[in-house]
């Protein structure tokens, strides 16, 4: 597939020397040729690009048609006539049994579910990917590995002995169970990747805490925290993701009123009324979409960086 | 993230319980989510706030499977709702046998349910020990035969009268483009079509050798057989129609795109929102005209134990009101079901619903598989009648054998 | 992790002692959850369990019945034959996009925003979105036959044999980014001298990847893949969005057999029962694994 000038242009490309670990794209400006490679290049990630675009297209356009254009067919078609209502509908119309409010409903449920999901789960993930890291004590690889095999069970089947478990406790239909559930079933990944992250971080640095008798917390949070803000934005978008897209929990741990917006997006999919309305799902989805997507748009590039930190070390 | 906002997170989830209910709000949980099945639920929620409580609305879309999980849990994670629609027959049986449901015998008592309530196989099927655990709202048949009587027109077939016809009708209707059968994906549906088919040709007998008894013998016989051969014609002739849901197949029919649709009577309620007209628009064949029997299942609520006394006397109001005969009447007509009770006045009702109601007046009201079967059996069931609707390779011969073997090991 | 912990210190369980505080609730997680739960399932998978988890054993029946049902051979099928293809094409896709993304491109911020993106979107949405592209009457196919082709035929939610294909490019369009973005940290981390004495002694680029850089990214890799493969097991939300398992039950998955046996047959013992293989299977792959790659190892 390769000619000489292209490999001598690619690996000169290499030549510049970043001591920084996953900064960005490294070395000098990118030439601004029309070599065959830089075609080859563009185009390959263009299609790519084309095949990531094509749903999201295909969803904005659709969403914002009124319900007899997107009968006609062509759903790749830009609508001849902008129309707003699906929109509003999805926010603030669309009826789940009785109660006709859209997504507007559940909106602020989820960031009320969201926010204590999110600080403690990540709270006790790193802690103990901290201690794991630089406290390994007698059977803690073992917790590991259970977490680890953890990740890999089906929510569902766990649904019975959790709440069983938060029955027990008392604190089954609560915010506070909820958040638990959240901080359980986000460990085992969180866990490994605070885990690798850590371990990642120069050993010197916690020798010389240690020597200056600095103790657990101490160092955790006057070295490792200031340290770590990269992994912590990793595990703050899988969590906002994870836990804004929910679906089972927040409804089996919560009563109507506190639903999440995920209840009311499951709730306008899956009535069908008659037709369904395409147009409206698609609002929906997008509205629903929209706080994960808001969070990678403004911490895409710490995301990468984070990840780097916490995958590439193990 | 700092300690401070730590603390201050944790003690904020310690002192808010989520969604503490007042005195008398009553949370309702259901599935019933499509145009009709809402309005007929807005119909309670109606009549119950009218009584000084409030419903509470807790639909969860997406059928009994996805409702289903979360209201057990619910139940026996200890944070009960007030009401919850169920299935009746034997879904929620070990949950009364757990004590974990309500005994409403002192409201049926004051109400006489048992004499209203008709046919008496409805109250039976909430009763265990005695003692009466759920209400039953309304009873469904399945078997319904739904036609577009412009697609006969079309096709220049007048419409048929019953299966047979309709089967023979079926070519005439692929020649003017028109899919002759509509049919989901969802499993439940070949399910029901199976079913109905074999109460329908086969009769009641055979339905009850082979769904009461049990008996593996006959569901391995030739009557059956036939059921199996006429049921592949059914797939013949369903073939192309990709839809899943149950309405957007019953849409198929109500836009002229499919021809018949074999579905319950909640069908009705969606050709009545469409504004169509039993007799001009669309026709009904009951016991897909063949004969005259239908099975009666439905929907009942059930009432978890509550701890707190003004959340037990709301429940007793809902159920009051959930049998009173203005909900009945006013719920039912939206829903496209028949009331549970013989005393009603259903001037208002079409002649689809007027025909139902004779055939039960008439004692030809069978017990539905639902009840007959667990919901186990009926799973294995739906496993293989959707195998078989969705794949021509496998034979009549190959499903019956496999369906005896289900039949045998039903419980 | 010898070079932390303090050696034959007197005070050494005092120390430690704030640590294994700070570790409780993750032992807690992990025993009495993970642990505790897989061992509850597993023990009730040799009950008869119905709605309610009831201690009435009946041996190895649930596990026979589960075998000789043909929705979980194909259920098995279709996991291992989506497993395979999807970890085979994610991460040979993610790799490539890193690695052309880590050929100083400009937009690299907009092109790594648009392979990511997807991932923000719950199942239920992705399955919803390709769903309606792969649509028959209007999608793909629709749109292509208007354009003159009659014959094209691509329909592949609706034709059994090829069905779970079209659940494994939504898969792929919602998981390849995430991919992507840990590939892409991997090569970042490459040290910039690997590269030089590879080109100095000559080697090929495309050779330097194979042999020199993906040898080098095994932690990622195996970051990787228990993401991918944790979900690969898991996933159910996707195939019930796009088919419901559908057409009959050729996209059935095991979670979907597990969830629908416990909750719509309700049937749980037959659940657990299905459930308990899926964990059996996972065990065997990771428990030896987990041990070389977290267990064994020392680091200094």
């Amino acid at each position: 597939m390769a000619n000489i000038s292209t490999l001598n242009t690619t690996a000169a490309g290499f030549d510049a020397v970043s001591d920084q670990v996953a900064s960005g794209p490294r070395g000098r400006k990118p030439r601004r040729t029309l070599s065959p490679r830089n075609i080859m290049l563009y185009g390959t990630l263009f299609v790519f690009a084309l095949y990531y675009l094509l749903p999201l297209y295909v969803m904005v356009v659709t969403s914002l048609k009124g319900m007899p254009e997107v009968r006609m067919g062509n759903i790749f078609s830009p609508p001849m006539e902008i129309t707003f209502e699906p929109w509003v509908k999805a926010w603030a119309e669309a009826c789940t049994g009785l109660n006709c409010d859209g997504l507007s409903r559940g909106f602020w449920n989820s960031v009320r579910i969201l926010v204590p999901s999110v600080v403690v789960s990540i709270a006790v993930a790193s802690v103990s990917g901290y201690a794991l890291a630089n406290w390994r004590f007698k059977g803690s690889e073992f917790y590991f590995s259970i977490l680890i095999i953890g990740a890999f069970i089906p929510y569902q089947v766990m649904l019975y002995p959790v709440v069983i478990a938060l029955r027990e406790i008392g604190v089954y239909g609560t915010l506070t169970g909820l958040v638990i559930v959240h901080t359980i079933f986000g460990m085992p990944i969180l866990t490994l990747l605070f885990r690798n992250y850590f371990a990642s971080l120069p050993v010197e640095l916690f020798k010389a805490a240690r020597i200056d008798g600095a103790g657990f917390w101490q160092i955790y949070f006057r070295i490792m925290l200031p340290m770590s803000l990269p992994i912590f934005v990793v595990a703050m978008i899988l969590q906002v993701t994870g836990i804004w897209n929910d679906f089972l929990f927040g409804v089996v741990f919560t009563r109507p009123d506190v639903y999440p917006m995920t209840v009311q997006l499951n709730n306008i999919v899956n009535s069908v009324q008659g037709v369904k309305e395409y147009n409206v799902n698609m609002a929906a989805t997008l509205l629903t979409g929209a706080v994960p997507l808001i969070v990678y748009f403004l911490s895409g590039r710490l995301f990468v960086r984070g990840i780097a930190a916490g995958a590439v070390k193990g | 993230m700092n300690i401070r906002a730590f603390a201050a997170a944790l003690a904020a989830t310690a002192v808010l319980p989520l969604g503490l209910a007042k005195a008398a709000d009553l949370e309702v949980t259901h599935w019933w989510t499509s145009g009709g099945e809402a309005a007929a639920v807005a119909e309670f929620a109606k009549a119950f706030d009218a009584t000084g409580n409030k419903w509470v609305d807790g639909a969860i879309a997406g059928g009994g499977s996805t409702a289903r999980p979360i209201m057990i849990s619910r139940i026996t994670g200890g944070d009960p709702m007030g009401a919850t629609q169920f299935n009746h027959g034997r879904q929620a049986q070990e949950l009364v046998e757990a004590g974990l449901m309500r005994d409403l015998t002192a409201v049926a008592e004051k109400g006489k349910w048992k004499e209203v309530i008709k046919p008496a196989s409805l109250l039976e099927s909430c009763t265990i020990d005695g003692k009466i655990y759920c209400v039953p709202v309304n009873i469904h048949s399945w078997q319904w035969l739904w036609l577009n009587n412009e697609a006969f027109e079309k096709a220049g077939v007048p419409v048929p009268k019953d299966w047979n016809e309709f089967v023979a009708a079926g070519p005439k209707l692929k020649e003017a483009g028109i899919h002759p059968l509509a049919l989901g994906g969802q499993p439940w549906q070949a399910n029901g079509l199976f079913d109905t088919l074999l109460l329908a040709l086969g009769g009641k007998e055979l339905h009850e050798k082979v769904y009461v008894e049990k008996d593996a013998e006959s569901a391995a016989g030739p009557e059956v057989k036939k059921i199996f051969d006429a049921a592949a014609q059914a797939r013949e002739l369903s073939i192309g129609t990709n839809v899943q849901d149950w309405n957007q197949a019953t849409n198929m029919v109500i836009t002229g795109k499919a021809a018949g649709q074999v579905m319950g009577d909640w069908a009705q309620g969606e050709f009545q929102i469409a504004g169509k007209v039993a007799g001009k628009d669309y026709s009904c064949l009951p016991g897909l005209g063949v004969s005259q029997y239908i099975t009666t299942g439905g929907d009942a609520f059930y009432f978890p134990v509550l701890e707190d006394e003004e959340g037990s006397k709301a429940q007793d109001a809902l159920a009051e009101v959930l049998v009173a005969p203005e909900t009945q009447v006013a719920f039912n007509l939206k829903k496209g079901s028949l009331p549970i009770r013989g005393d009603v006045d259903l001037a208002t009702a079409n002649d689809c619903m007027k025909k139902g109601l004779e055939i039960v007046a008439q004692g030809n009201a069978l017990t539905s598989t639902d009840q007959l079967l667990s919901p186990d059996s009926q799973s294995q069931k739906q496993d293989l009648m959707t195998e078989f609707f969705s794949s021509t390779s496998m034979t009549p011969e190959a499903a019956q054998e496999r369906f005896a073997e289900i039949i045998s090991s039903a419980d | 992790m010898t070079g932390h912990a303090p050696a034959k210190r007197p005070n050494q369980l005092f120390r430690n002692l704030t640590a294994k505080i700070a570790s409780i609730p993750m032992i807690l997680i992990a025993l009495g959850i993970f642990l505790g739960g897989s061992l509850w399932t597993v023990v009730y998978s040799f009950t008869n369990s119905k709605l309610l988890p009831r201690a009435s054993f009946v041996g190895f029946d649930q596990f026979e019945r589960l075998w000789s049902s043909s929705r979980w051979i194909i259920s098995i099928q279709n996991l291992a034959i989506y497993g395979i293809l999807s970890l085979i094409f994610s991460m040979v896709i993610g790799f490539l996009l890193a690695a052309l993304m880590d050929q100083k491109i400009r937009f690299e911020n907009t092109f790594r925003t648009i392979f990511l993106y997807p991932f923000a979107l719950s199942f239920i949405v992705t399955g919803l979105v390709w769903q309606w592209i792969l649509n028959p009457e209007f999608g793909i196919q629709g749109i292509v036959r208007s354009l003159g082709w009659e014959s094209f035929s691509f329909d592949p939610l609706y034709n059994a044999d090829i069905v779970i294909y079209g659940i494994l490019i939504a898969g792929l369009w919602q998981g390849t980014g995430l991919v992507m973005c840990l590939m892409l940290a991997g090569l970042r981390g490459i040290d910039e001298d690997i590269w030089k004495a590879a080109r100095v002694d000559g080697i090929p680029m495309w050779r330097t990847y194979l042999f020199i850089v993906i040898p080098m990214m095994r932690p990622v890799f195996i970051t990787t893949l228990v993401i991918i493969a944790s979900g690969i097991v898991k996933v159910y939300d996707l195939v019930v969005a796009q088919t419901s398992g559908g057409p009959g039950n050729a996209s059935e998955v095991p979670a979907k057999y597990v969830y629908d046996y416990m909750f719509q047959a309700q049937n749980l013992g037959q659940g657990f029962a299905a459930s308990t293989m899926m964990l059996l299977t996972v065990a065997i792959i990771i428990i030896p694994w987990a041990y070389l790659e977290f267990g064994g190892k020392k680091r200094g």
